[in-house]
């Protein structure tokens, strides 16, 4: 049986809310409900490396389902940064709910079919941006996500997660309505469209002085700081806010599907509503980079300074966002090319270490960095991933998290923004500051003296975080696979 | 027959409304006045069904000719605006027996209904009428009955918001009918049509400046414009609730619409906009008004009084839409007439079930409800998307078209401000999201029960119609353009 592409944009789109919906009708059968969510994943996971292989030869498939509003309409069109994107969302979604199950049920977590129905309309709204192919879809679609996360976050219903809610909802709606909807409105009036291109839609405007170069600065800054999902600083306070959420949430969507959404759609917007010549050429983004590459270090600073081990991550991943902002920014063909990596690198290598920090809590109930000491010996296999997925994050070999590394550093040197270079490594250094002594102390002797017996969190929980270590080895050895897939968004079109 | 119906959907349930009152046995009054209700919304659909397919509609009342007798004309606007106030009258119905019985005492029943068709009557007959004196007759029919219907109100301060209610729309009202007197001295018709053609080279005379000014504000006060929207906190708040649901998802729409009629309708927008500037005010006023409202509405501890501060505010965005004067603003005003109608009329329904079930609607004893009303809760948050303008609802519709419109006319600085006003909405919502689902479950949470099935399926009703016209905009969006365009046919 073969299916069109344009059939199987519908399948992947309608799987996620096929298991909305199940899990709603079956919720109070909880293995009938987990199984179900578990089979339907894994056929989405398949029907969209079905839709990678026609993206990956080459091919475009295209889905519109007609005006919203007379020329807004919900498009889906799918090019080789959303495909990966959806990739990586939808592959690890299968792996997340075998954590979550496992990690759910030995925490005995109250409302899990709420938990898991969001989780998978959560998973729908990160497919939506990926395959959208215009900027009103993508803003649909990206709102959806805020809305359809809030109760995760929220998940505990204390008082803490009221106040990290509300932060989280405040900062991201704000920043989406303030500037981003305002940034799309603008676009619309001048570009008169809204469709995804290569090359960009906004150059004729440009040339016809209906947008000068400063207002095209500003419009820029708008999907910057509007995208609120991709932590630029100063709106990233969203971000360790959600860590209130239960651990596999904060895996999932706080270290891949919602902050991945949030850069993707500034990579998406960088390079097909301006095109990253009309940026390198206006240089209308040099301060974006700079601000990029604050963050970079200011959010390493940060979370050397945490004793938490969810919220050292938390600021970890403000970090490792501002690096693909950073490559939209520079918009050389390498530097796009290492934040389209990056997003795969980082969501492989996050979602290990925030699977770790759940396992450990479910073992031992700890949280906290400083009580970890000796745990390796009680935890090796967690640790053991800890330490593989540190390596990716930091950007050494064999961690799949050097290639992306090696081309946002080109880009750098391509621009010869060298202060921008400078700030990248010591950012490497400061990842091995406040990621590696976590899993070196882990293996030493307790303080104490006595040695933790063995005790690994349920299998459930400790499959999941090997596989996806595992996964920041293959990466490495892979890229070059992920390399070709990406080139085409490289392309400069004149 | 079927010609006769833009007579009918006004005769029907204007006659309906006195032999309610011979009707004594409650049931009876009750599934009397709902059969008319539903049968004025299918005749308001047959109407629309018309206008689309054959173009508008011009009924002369006992075969009068057009400037001489009155007139009645449906085109895609009235018809519209008629459509879904007649619709939410009927679903606002079907959800009322219950929470009458508990908010009115059943002796006073018997008024309810009688004066709830005649409001309604009155609502569509301004819609419909092509006569502008009509306009002032069916202005003052659903206003006196909407006092009347205020003044039931459980709490002892309802007869008093009732007055001043009274006092400031008759204020309204004169105005009106002294701007109409002025121009009937000047034109010596009252047929709209007619009118605007005497008019058209008639532009410059003070009379015609001194009735449009009197008209503008006496509408001002029906559609409860910034400063002038003194009335209605308390109209809304301490009226029944079914009364409010109904009121307010309907009045000051139709009011809108009646301005939106005089002005492009009469006036021309390039006298209005182009000669005497009414846009900019329309636009300060309105914003003003957005953000006194919303930030006023943040403060209430009564959810009725919150959300009527938050339909002020509603009625800044549907007068920015006008004041746009292009395609996609008016389109905006006019499609955001209908969106907020469905929002607060659904809003205001789920109040009514927390006021059934809580016996009060303050913010504290709301605390913790979603854990014994998980329905009626959920209700809250989905209308509160929409009413904040989150996409996928109807609210984002019309927030979309008047930011689009906005940028269109290069009105920067109006749609920034827009944007940020959406934000304090945000605000009040999520606050009573909060109280619901973190707080502690106060005393009337703990012991009260889901809200009944009858009321919760026609809240539901509308509730699930913001989310529908939030996906699927042909006739909601589709005819506003429509309607939009043929008011703005008449200028360049």
């Amino acid at each position: 049986m073969t299916l069109t592409p344009s059939s199987l944009i519908v399948l992947s789109l309608v799987l996620p809310l096929v298991v909305f919906v199940l899990i709603g009708l079956f919720g109070k059968l909880a293995n009938l409900r987990d199984g179900l969510t578990l089979i339907l994943s894994s056929v989405l996971f398949y029907v969209v490396c079905c839709l990678a292989d026609g993206v990956f030869a080459g091919g475009r498939p295209e889905l519109s389902l007609g005006d919203m509003l007379p020329g807004f309409s919900i498009a889906f069109s799918i090019e080789p940064l959303g495909m990966v994107f959806a990739l990586v969302a939808s592959g690890l979604w299968i792996v997340t709910t075998v954590y979550a199950i496992g990690y759910m049920r030995s925490h005995r977590e109250h409302h899990q079919t709420r938990f898991f129905a969001c989780f998978a309309m959560a998973i729908f709204a990160a497919l939506a941006a990926a395959f959208s192919a215009n900027l009103f879809t993508l803003f649909v679609a990206y709102e959806l996500m805020t809305i359809s996360t809030y109760p995760l976050v929220t998940h505990h219903g204390t008082e803490k997660a009221k106040l990290g809610g509300r932060t989280y909802l405040g900062v991201l709606l704000f920043t989406s309505i303030a500037f981003f909807m305002m940034a799309i409105g603008w676009t619309w009036s001048v570009a008169h469209t809204l469709d995804f291109q290569l090359g960009g839609i906004l150059r004729e405007a440009c040339q016809s002085g209906e947008i000068q170069n400063w207002q095209l600065m500003l419009l820029l800054a708008l999907f910057a700081f509007g995208i609120g999902k991709a932590a630029l600083m100063p709106f990233h306070r969203w971000l360790p806010a959600a860590m209130v959420a239960p651990t596999p949430v904060s895996a999932l969507l706080h270290a891949v599907a919602v902050v991945k959404v949030g850069v993707f759609s500034v990579l998406k917007i960088a390079i097909y509503v301006f095109g990253i010549d009309l940026i390198r050429e206006t240089s209308i983004s040099d301060w974006l980079a700079y601000t990029a590459g604050f963050t970079i270090l200011l959010a390493s600073l940060v979370a050397m300074t945490k004793d938490n081990l969810k919220a050292r991550l938390a600021y970890s991943t403000v970090s490792q966002l501002a690096y693909i902002t950073l490559g939209a920014a520079l918009a050389t063909p390498a530097s796009v090319m290492g934040s389209g990596m990056h997003i795969v690198m980082h969501a492989v290598g996050k979602i290990t270490l925030f699977f770790c920090a759940g396992a450990i809590y479910v073992a031992t109930h700890k949280t906290d960095i400083s009580d970890m000491r000796g745990l390796g010996r009680a935890m090796p296999l967690t640790m053991g991933a800890f330490f593989i997925a540190s390596i990716s994050i930091i950007g050494l070999p064999p961690g799949g998290g050097a290639w992306s590394k090696w081309f946002l550093a080109l880009g750098t040197v391509e621009t010869s923004h060298y202060f921008l270079l400078a700030v990248l490594m010591i950012s490497s250094l400061l990842n091995i500051a406040y990621l590696l002594p976590i899993p070196i102390r882990s293996f030493m002797k307790p303080k104490t003296g006595e040695t933790l017996p063995f005790k690994e969190a349920p299998m459930m929980c400790v499959l999941p975080l090997c596989l996806t270590a595992i996964g920041t080895l293959v990466l490495f050895f892979v890229a070059d696979a992920l390399y070709l897939a990406l080139l085409p968004i490289t392309e400069v079109v004149k | 027959m079927i010609e006769h119906l833009p007579v009918l959907t006004i005769a029907v349930p204007l006659i309906a409304a006195p032999l309610c009152v011979f009707l004594l046995n409650r049931t009876l009054v009750y599934l009397f006045a709902l059969a008319v209700c539903w049968a004025t919304f299918g005749m308001s659909i047959l109407l629309l069904d018309q206008v689309l397919e054959s173009g508008p509609i011009s009924y002369e009342l006992g075969s009068w000719p057009a400037p001489y007798g009155i007139e009645y004309v449906v085109d895609y606007f009235s018809a519209f605006v008629m459509l879904f106030v007649s619709g939410i009258g009927a679903v606002v119905l079907t959800y009322a027996p219950q929470s009458l019985n508990d908010e009115i005492n059943p002796s006073k029943h018997y008024m309810v209904y009688p004066m709830y068709l005649l409001c309604m009557t009155g609502l569509l007959g301004i819609c419909i009428t092509g006569d502008l004196f009509n306009v002032f007759v069916f202005l003052e029919i659903s206003s006196l009955s909407s006092y009347a219907l205020i003044s039931l109100g459980r709490s002892r301060r309802a007869p008093l918001a009732a007055f001043q209610y009274l006092v400031m729309g008759t204020i309204g009202a004169t105005f009106l009918l002294i701007g109409i007197g002025l121009l009937y001295q000047l034109t010596g018709t009252l047929n709209m049509a007619d009118m605007a053609m005497q008019l058209a080279d008639d532009h410059d005379s003070r009379t015609t400046l001194v009735a449009f000014a009197f008209m503008t504000v006496g509408l001002s006060i029906k559609m409860a414009v910034f400063p002038l929207h003194t009335w209605l906190p308390n109209a809304y708040t301490f009226a029944p609730s079914v009364v409010t649901g109904f009121i307010a998802a309907t009045a000051t729409k139709v009011s809108v619409y009646a301005f939106i009629r005089i002005v492009f309708g009469i006036f021309t927008p390039q006298f209005a906009f182009d000669e005497h500037a009414l846009d900019t005010f329309l636009v300060v006023f309105s914003l003003i008004g957005i953000f006194v409202a919303s930030v006023a509405a943040i403060y209430q501890g009564n959810l009725k009084r919150m959300l009527a501060y938050s339909s002020i505010a509603q009625v800044g965005y549907m007068l920015l839409g006008v004041s746009m004067h292009n395609l996609d603003g008016l389109t905006g005003g006019i499609v955001h007439m209908f969106n907020h109608a469905i929002i607060k009329g659904g809003l205001f329904l789920v109040v009514g079930c927390f006021a059934l079930r809580l016996q009060s609607v303050r913010l504290e004893d709301l605390s913790g409800a979603a854990k014994t009303m998980p329905l009626t809760a959920l209700a809250w948050v989905l209308g509160g998307l929409g009413l904040i303008g989150v996409p996928l609802t109807a609210g984002f519709i019309s927030k979309w078209l008047l930011l689009t419109a906005a940028l269109e006319n290069g009105y920067y600085l109006v749609a920034a401000l827009m944007l940020a006003s959406s934000l304090l909405a945000v605000v009040y919502v999520w606050r009573v999201v909060e109280i619901l689902y973190f707080s502690e479950p106060s005393e009337a949470a703990k012991s009260a029960r889901e809200a009944p099935w009858s009321m919760l399926l026609p809240t539901y009703a509308l509730i699930l119609a913001i989310l529908v016209f939030g996906v699927w905009t042909t006739y909601s969006a589709g005819l506003a353009s429509e309607a939009a365009s043929s008011l703005l046919g008449g200028t360049p």
